[in-house]
């Protein structure tokens, strides 16, 4: 039991901007009215905000474990854990190991983590490495829209059994949600093509297009009332001109919940390398008009870091482009993944537009609600630099001067040098906090009202955003304090969030024979046992059936 | 003055000791050298529990001894000199950005990987991985001049990007692999694979190659640069040819299968 007093806190949740408020943690981990008799935190001219939650990163399984083993420059040069008595040892870096990636996270007052990205063949891996990630609580996504067992089935309208294949594999990954990377598009790599255009049908099959997938996903989704809803990497990812594909892919979605990851690599101009530029304007003016979409900035800092999708075609494209080193796995018939080590450079004025389209999203897109915190760790920058970015959205000087040392030829290409607003700490926290864990359906997360999960960060206020946002005074997860004056003094095991939804129970035996059929595992072998999820909590879903 | 070193007796493993650096010591009086931590295998140990040390403050070192088993000896180091009597073990001089380095015995590998700048005189042979970049970096040396008397094992030059190596004896298989600039001088010649999957760079040798097949012919000349390079190189002794009325260089461009812009430049006496 905690009770923090004094503090001026932010609580979007609740709309709460800065008042001066008492917080009372009980014993089980959570807000409570009041508690006598315990250990009180003062936090008097200190900042208090709930908890970070990051809606979209890549922090385990198989691709995070490819790339670590592909930067070993990387580990030479970077943070290193040293073991102490509570602490185990590991890595920061651009591909942090496991346990780091917690004290990481923790470090900076995050304590909600959804790893965005998991094939159901490496379900089991990321499970397991996930467990080994203290201290932050757990959501997976599973990747669905290259699934060929369900693509054959939309292929062939049979709308109720892609549904059932869907929950069928969201329960056999213990997964929290659908994730859709480039529909269809990963399908046609397999055939060594893409899917650029939402009306074309994908290689392999007949009349599907990546606009069918989109849709009915979508639907799919919503009808097995899943918390979170789609979660969209849209098609043509990082291309010169994909604002259009990005805008049609919208089309498809409307009356649909969804969220678009990482839009900032969908929000380009122009129709080649030479003439890309920012179309971020038009992106948030769809964003501004319709509030059934959510979003993450994808935002780009420069530096050193490696792309990790699983977008196999534009992986490959990206290593012709830099023509470093390029992994490719082979995930069967469920998906693709690529990984390219890259370096963004201000001198790069592809990577300058990239850079500036993170920020003018988070900056044109009114609602915070709507746009959240993230650079796609590590795809845009790694996660442990998210101060930042607050730092760039909080302070339009600060800006001014990094856009004064982008290349003249930026000009004309960004929208950013007219942008004036500043990000208040009340939007900082809903766009890092309660934003994304409303996104998430995690409606005990990034709240600080009574009965929700007791995860805050207290800062201590500074003029210096970033070295504020990234030096956290106390952080406290699920009741215990965690960091206390810089140093990680407890690493709980986190909890991992699963979903149940229902599916038709012929399921298994419609799955077999394909399974038999196609893949190189055992179909017995295949779902991953609950037993195997650290804390599991699950959430049963209901059926509109 | 100088700080002398003399090794006690060879360690049962691997003694890592980065501290044998002309940045550490010049600053530092007797006690404190000896004093400095070395790790020997996974134990921390002063160095004096290895090594006999004489003088202080200096930024010349004299290391005696079989340090076959001495690793990491002028480690990043930027200045003044270390002269090695005896065996040398590997990544000496790795990272150097400064200074010389002179070994009168044979050195291991990995010696001057990664260096930045610095001149590294290996009297004996040396092992492999000369210049080269640890695995996984994008490049290897990237100024500097590492010359070795004697032989050198694999992957010389690997991922290089600028600077020179010079090899007195043979050099074994894949000399220059994915080369990105720079310069390796064979007086004795290679074994296979010289050159694979170089990008661009510089590989002259004074013997016959046995080329890839990923190389192309391109024509016999007398490049005006080998001039400059051998007036240069011959303030260290070391003699290249280039004289018309010597021979002439048959150039072969490549690799073509990445595909590269390196060339080698094969001697062809008059």
């Amino acid at each position: 039991m905690i009770k923090i007093t004094g503090g001026k806190v932010y609580d979007p949740a609740n709309g709460i901007d800065g008042q001066i408020k008492d917080l009372c943690v009980g014993k089980d981990g959570t807000f409570v009215e009041a508690v006598d008799g315990c250990r009180t935190i003062d936090a008097s001219g200190m900042i208090v905000f709930p908890g970070g939650v990051d809606v979209h990163t890549h922090v385990a399984g198989g691709a995070m474990n490819f790339a670590r083993a592909m930067t070993p420059e990387d580990h030479r040069r970077t943070q290193a854990f040293i073991r102490t008595q509570s602490r185990r040892s590991g890595l920061g870096g651009m591909a942090p190991t496991t346990f780091a990636t917690g004290y990481l996270y923790a470090g900076m007052g995050f304590t909600t983590v959804n790893e965005a990205a998991v094939p159901v063949l490496s379900a089991r891996h990321t499970h397991e490495e996930l467990a080994d990630i203290p201290i932050v609580d757990k959501t997976t996504l599973t990747l669905m829209a290259n699934n060929e067992i369900m693509l054959d089935q939309m292929q062939a309208g049979e709308y109720e059994r892609a549904k059932n294949v869907v929950a069928w594999y969201l329960w056999a990954a213990k997964s929290y949600g659908v994730k859709a990377v480039n529909p269809g598009g990963v399908a046609a790599w397999k055939w060594g093509l893409d899917a650029k255009q939402l009306s074309d049908p994908i290689a392999g099959y007949s009349s599907l297009t990546p606009g069918k997938i989109v849709t009915m996903l979508a639907t799919i989704c919503d009808d097995l009332q899943l918390p979170h809803p789609m979660h969209l990497h849209c098609n043509n990812l990082g291309a010169p001109g994909n604002i259009s594909t990005t805008l049609d892919t919208l089309k498809h979605l409307e009356g649909h919940r969804a969220h678009i990851a990482h839009s900032q690599y969908h929000a380009y101009g122009g129709d080649s390398w030479e003439t890309m530029c920012s179309a971020t304007t038009q992106l948030a003016e769809y964003f501004n008009t319709h509030p059934n979409i959510t979003t993450d900035a994808g935002a780009v800092l420069f530096g050193d870091t490696v792309t990790i999708t699983a977008d196999g075609p534009w992986q490959h494209l990206l290593y012709k482009l830099t023509g470093r080193k390029w992994g490719n796995l082979d995930v069967e018939n469920e998906t693709g993944c690529g990984i390219v080590p890259y370096t963004y450079r201000p001198s790069n004025l592809v990577n300058a537009v990239q850079w500036a389209s993170g920020l003018e999203l988070m900056l044109l897109i009114k609602n915070p609600w709507q746009v959240f915190l993230s650079t796609d760790h590590p795809n845009g920058g790694c996660f442990w630099r998210y101060p930042e970015i607050i730092q760039l959205l909080m302070c339009a000087d600060f800006r001014k001067e990094c856009i004064a040392k982008l290349p003249d030829k930026i000009k004309g290409k960004i929208t950013l040098p007219e942008i004036d607003r500043e990000y208040t700490l009340y939007e900082v926290a809903t766009s890092m906090s309660a934003g994304p864990a409303r996104a998430l359906g995690l409606l005990q997360k990034g709240n600080l009202g009574i009965g929700c999960d007791a995860d805050l960060v207290i800062y201590e206020e500074e003029v210096d955003v970033a070295r504020m946002f990234s030096h956290p005074r106390y952080v406290i997860k699920g009741g215990e304090v965690v960091i206390e004056d810089g140093d990680i003094r407890e690493t709980p095991h986190g909890r991992e969030f699963l979903v149940k939804p229902s599916y038709a129970p012929d399921t298994d035996e419609f799955m077999r024979p394909l399974f038999e059929d196609c893949y190189t595992m055992q179909f017995d072998n295949y779902p991953v046992e609950l037993e195997r999820i650290e804390n599991p909590k699950i959430l049963e879903l209901g059926t509109n059936n | 003055m100088t700080i002398t070193l003399h090794l006690k007796q060879p360690p049962a493993v691997p003694l890592e000791s980065e501290v044998l650096s002309p940045d550490v010591l010049s600053e530092l009086s007797n006690s404190e050298i000896r004093a400095l931590i070395i790790y020997h295998g996974k134990r921390q140990v002063p160095l004096e529990e290895f090594f006999d040390v004489n003088g202080e403050r200096s930024d010349q070192l004299v290391i005696h001894g079989d340090l076959n088993k001495v690793r990491w000896i002028g480690r990043g180091m930027s200045k003044g000199t270390i002269t090695v009597h005896g065996k040398v073990g590997m990544h000496l001089g790795a990272y150097m950005k400064g200074g010389r380095i002179e070994v009168h015995g044979d050195a291991s590998d990995w010696i001057g990987a990664e260096m930045k700048n610095g001149f590294i005189h290996v009297h004996g042979n040396a092992g492999g991985q000369i210049g080269a970049a640890y695995r996984g970096s994008l490049a290897g040396m990237k100024n500097g001049t590492i010359i070795v008397d004697g032989s050198a094992g694999l992957e010389v030059g690997m991922r290089m990007r600028r600077g020179t190596i010079v090899l007195g004896g043979i050099a074994r298989d894949f000399t220059g692999l994915q080369m990105k600039g720079g310069t390796v001088i064979l007086q004795s010649g290679a074994e296979i694979r010289t050159g694979a999957w170089m990008n661009r760079g510089t590989i002259i040798s004074l013997k016959p190659l046995q080329m890839m097949p990923t190389f192309a012919y391109a024509n016999d000349f007398n490049p005006t640069f080998v001039n400059v390079y051998a007036r240069q190189l011959k303030q260290i002794g070391i003699n290249l040819p280039f004289a018309r009325s010597e021979g002439t260089y048959q150039r072969y461009a490549g690799d073509l299968s990445v595909p590269g812009k390196g060339e080698i430049l094969v001697w062809q006496p008059a």
